[in-house]
């Protein structure tokens, strides 16, 4: 009874603070120790991106070695033995060391901060991910110490057996397959089991953003692909170390086990590739439209259809082979069925950008010269998936160019326009508008420059892989303008580089939502804390971010009319 | 369409915007001529995909008082792409199986083409095209690091005693001249561009394609598959002679191959007769 006034709190008093006290928590490590040791998202996505970058440049470095030695016919800079061992390792580094590792440090670090997740599912698994990516980076270029492979990123038996490659660098190539796919593998299991299970209250799949969608659709694609390579490299290891022929024609083996077996992998890996970038464009092109994306399902529909059917046609890497016609007809329909996808994406991004209001930003920049070099890239692809017409462009540069047109023009053009657009959400400050420009045009003019020719000297017979030639028709006149290409290409590389480094210190403060964007990362600080969220926002559209600028300006109204006197 | 294929396109454009024909074969004329109806379809769908872009981005650009309209799609016009994207490329593929026949199966060859050997009995696992009346001038391909080999026919089974070249492998104009391609070292890849397309070497498989040479001339081209270091210098070439001048170059051949024969025999019997002898 004498107690009851007291529970009344007095006015004068501050109400106490609420406060978690742990008992036994150890202090957060810092410094270098803390980047080594941590199991952090946002940090390991980081880690992730530092090492694709270093290896982009070494990998960009071989490349600028290779047309040096291109620029002239009949050239002796390098030996033949240099020559492959480099175009092994610039295709090897590309794929598994730039683009493979630069993706998932996108994935990780945005992921969790667009679905409303503090973390990844398995945050240590997802630490081990990326140490395995770089004992697989460190063990191939080990074999710079020796001998490196020598038989181009396909590896193709019997080339790849120890009959024809005697030196451990076939070996060193396996290993890094083998690590690099472990850790892709339980890297996806981990987006994957995320993306499923993690999502903020009220994200149903239809208001998952769309670079999401990708992302569940390349760790599906990834889950499936990577046990197929690792088997087959198993297979090749115990060929070279056992003897047990598996593609040994003369013991009862199959040269062509090999390259089912690989391009089994090895063409989903294209879309593995891709598709996180065609999620990066579909969520860059509506923030700067100030549109909502046009015809979200139906981009989600194409995703889904390009990764069922780019599991299925693997065999058009191989017309050249002795395959039935039947074969032959087959896996050419099912190549013409890939354009339909992605011509629907590319009308839907058309249609995103009409009756918009487009701000050429940087980002905007990159996405739209992804648009242009993709376009080109996806219609060389058409003549290529026919048979006959392969036949002769088949292993030419022609080949070589319209990879690059998809890979480089998709995938890394997306990466660069992603590159911009969430810049300041890693790092708190804007990268370099003018400089931003500039590299966008440099690397724009060099890539068309060092690779549109290269569909010519394809066409007049010049082999990929070959490491000198004659100066027959005009070759030594497309491979010089294709080397000059290549080093205007590399400086606009290089100024995005100076880009980072000066503007990571003294970009101007982006904020928590520089972009006006439409995603929950941006409801974010930036960087964001280390939990990320405080409390998590309930999710009522497919642009969480928007409803939430609405909500808050609608507040603000109402505020304001209750402070002004009718 | 029809007048389109027999549009003929100067030699200027090959090697820039098309691959290379000349040598008079059909199937390399085929494929000529489909890679550019299918690249007179594509250059207009680039166009026009680059002409919507451009207009777009010039249009739509920011300004000031634009309003961004808020539309979420159109399922008219989605279904509208999908079905012409679908329509262009059954139109290929109609494109592709009208000039496939050409490409794919040899023509007979001419009648004063001979020597041709008697009818060749096709593979098993009926892979490999023949001319209507069933022969062909066939000779064997066999890749090996880094240099190419061919045994022509004698018109007896035993290939062992056959007139053989390499690197340089010389035919009959009007002939239809099949290959039976392998390798029996690593995988290359035969292509000669002006003959047609490139069929790969592999190890314990057989590979077939033909060619039928109108005009006389050398015809160039290279391994197309890595095979190694020196896979750059694997080359190869198609010298073709009028009949007569085959069977000239044909009979000179295995003369100097017998005589090369007979006189390593003549060498291995002294040697015997010698150590005989001690």
């Amino acid at each position: 009874m004498t107690t009851a006034p007291t529970t009344a709190p007095t006015r004068t008093e501050p109400a106490p603070v609420p406060e978690i006290i742990a008992h036994n928590a150890n202090p957060q490590p810092s410094g270098w120790l803390s980047w080594l040791t941590t199991t952090d998202h946002k940090k390991i996505g980081i880690m992730y991106m530092a090492a694709g970058w270093l290896f982009f440049v070494v990998g960009g470095v071989e490349a600028l070695v290779i047309r040096l030695q291109l620029a002239q016919a009949d050239s002796t800079l390098i030996t033949p033995q240099t020559y492959n061992a480099l175009f092994t390792m610039h295709g090897t580094t590309m794929v598994f060391l730039f683009l493979i590792p630069m993706i998932a440090g996108f994935a990780n670090y945005l992921v969790p901060l667009m679905i409303g997740a503090r973390d990844m599912a398995f945050p240590k698994l997802n630490a081990l991910s990326f140490w395995l990516l770089v004992a697989g980076g460190v063990v191939f270029y080990g074999s710079l110490l020796y001998s490196p492979a020598e038989c181009g990123w396909t590896c193709y038996a019997p080339l790849s057996e120890t009959a024809y490659s005697p030196t451990n660098g076939v070996d060193a190539w396996i290993f890094l397959i083998h690590l690099t796919g472990i850790s892709s593998f339980i890297g996806a299991l981990n987006i994957f089991v995320t993306i499923a299970n993690m999502r903020a209250p009220g994200m149903t799949w239809s208001r998952v953003p769309l670079f999401v969608w990708t992302m569940l659709t390349q760790s599906i694609l990834l889950i499936i692909a990577l046990p197929v390579i690792a088997g087959a490299v198993t297979m090749l290891l115990t060929d070279r170390q056992f003897g047990t022929h598996f593609f040994d024609p003369s013991n009862g083996g199959s040269p062509m086990l090999w390259q089912h077996l690989f391009w089994f992998f090895g063409h989903p890996e294209v879309y593995i590739l891709v598709l996180p970038a065609f999620g990066m464009i579909s969520e860059i092109l509506p923030v700067f439209a100030r549109k909502p994306i046009f015809g979200y399902r139906a981009i989600v529909a194409a995703t889904l259809g390009i990764a069922v059917i780019g599991t299925l046609v693997w065999a058009h890497h191989m017309f050249t082979t002795p395959l039935p016609y039947a074969v032959l007809i087959l896996f050419m329909m099912g190549t013409f069925l890939i354009a339909i996808p992605t011509g629907v994406k590319i009308f839907n991004w058309a249609f995103t950008l009409w009756r918009g209001t487009i701000e050429f930003t940087v980002p905007t920049l990159f996405s739209i010269g992804f648009l242009f070099t993709f376009l080109l890239g996806g219609i060389t692809g058409v003549f290529l998936a026919v048979f006959p017409v392969d036949w002769q462009l088949h292993d030419t540069y022609f080949v070589v160019a319209h990879f690059h047109y998809t890979i480089v023009g998709g995938a890394v053009f997306g990466i660069l326009a992603g590159l911009y657009f969430w810049f300041p959400k890693f790092s708190g400050r804007m990268l370099g508008e003018r400089l931003g420009k500039m590299s966008f045009w440099t690397i724009m003019i060099g890539f068309w420059v060092t690779f549109l020719i290269q569909h010519s000297a394809g066409l007049s017979g010049m082999p990929r892989r070959v490491y000198e030639y004659a100066d027959v028709g005009n070759l030594e006149i497309y491979n010089l303008i294709s080397t000059i290409g290549s080093f205007i290409l590399a400086v606009g590389i290089l100024l995005t580089i100076i880009n980072i480094v000066v503007s990571v210190r003294s970009g101007a403060k982006a904020g928590p939502d520089p972009w006006k964007a439409n995603t929950l990362e941006w409801f974010t600080p930036s960087p964001p804390p280390r939990n990320n969220f405080d409390t998590v926002p309930r999710v009522r559209s497919v642009e969480p971010m928007k409803d939430i600028r609405r909500q808050i300006e609608r507040q603000d109204r109402r505020t304001e009319e209750a402070a002004t006197p009718a | 369409m029809a007048a389109f294929l027999s549009i003929p396109v100067g030699g200027a454009s090959a090697g820039i915007v098309a691959p290379e024909s000349g040598g008079g074969t059909p199937n390399a004329e085929g494929i000529r001529s489909l890679y550019l109806l299918i690249g007179v379809l594509a250059l207009i769908v680039f166009i026009g995909v680059c002409g919507l872009l451009i207009y777009t981005l010039v249009k739509y650009r920011a300004s000031r008082g634009g309003v961004a309209s808020q539309i979420h799609g159109n399922n008219k016009l989605e279904v509208s792409w999908t079905v012409g994207a679908a329509l262009i490329l059954v139109l290929i593929s109609v494109v592709t199986f009208i000039k496939l026949g050409g490409i794919y199966e040899p023509p007979s060859s001419d009648a004063r083409s001979l020597p041709l050997t008697s009818k060749v009995i096709p593979a098993a696992d009926g892979r490999q095209k023949l001319p209507e009346n069933g022969r062909v001038y066939q000779i064997d391909v066999n890749g090996l690091q880094y240099v190419w080999r061919y045994t022509y026919p004698d018109g007896d089974t035993n290939n062992l005693n056959n007139v053989f070249s390499y690197e340089e492998m010389v035919v009959p104009t009007g002939a239809t001249v099949a290959l039976r391609i392998y390798a029996q070292d690593v995988q290359h890849s035969w292509w000669i561009p002006k003959l047609g397309g490139k069929f790969d070497a592999v190890p314990g498989y057989v590979n077939y394609t033909w060619f039928n040479i109108k005009e006389p001339g050398v015809y160039k081209g290279q391994c197309a598959e890595l095979c190694g270091r020196n896979h750059a210098n694997m080359v190869a070439q198609v010298r073709a002679l009028p009949p007569a001048k085959f069977k000239a170059w044909y009979d000179a051949q295995r003369a100097e191959i017998r005589n090369a024969d007979d006189q390593a025999a003549r060498a291995r019997n002294l040697a015997v007769k010698a150590s005989a002898g001690k």
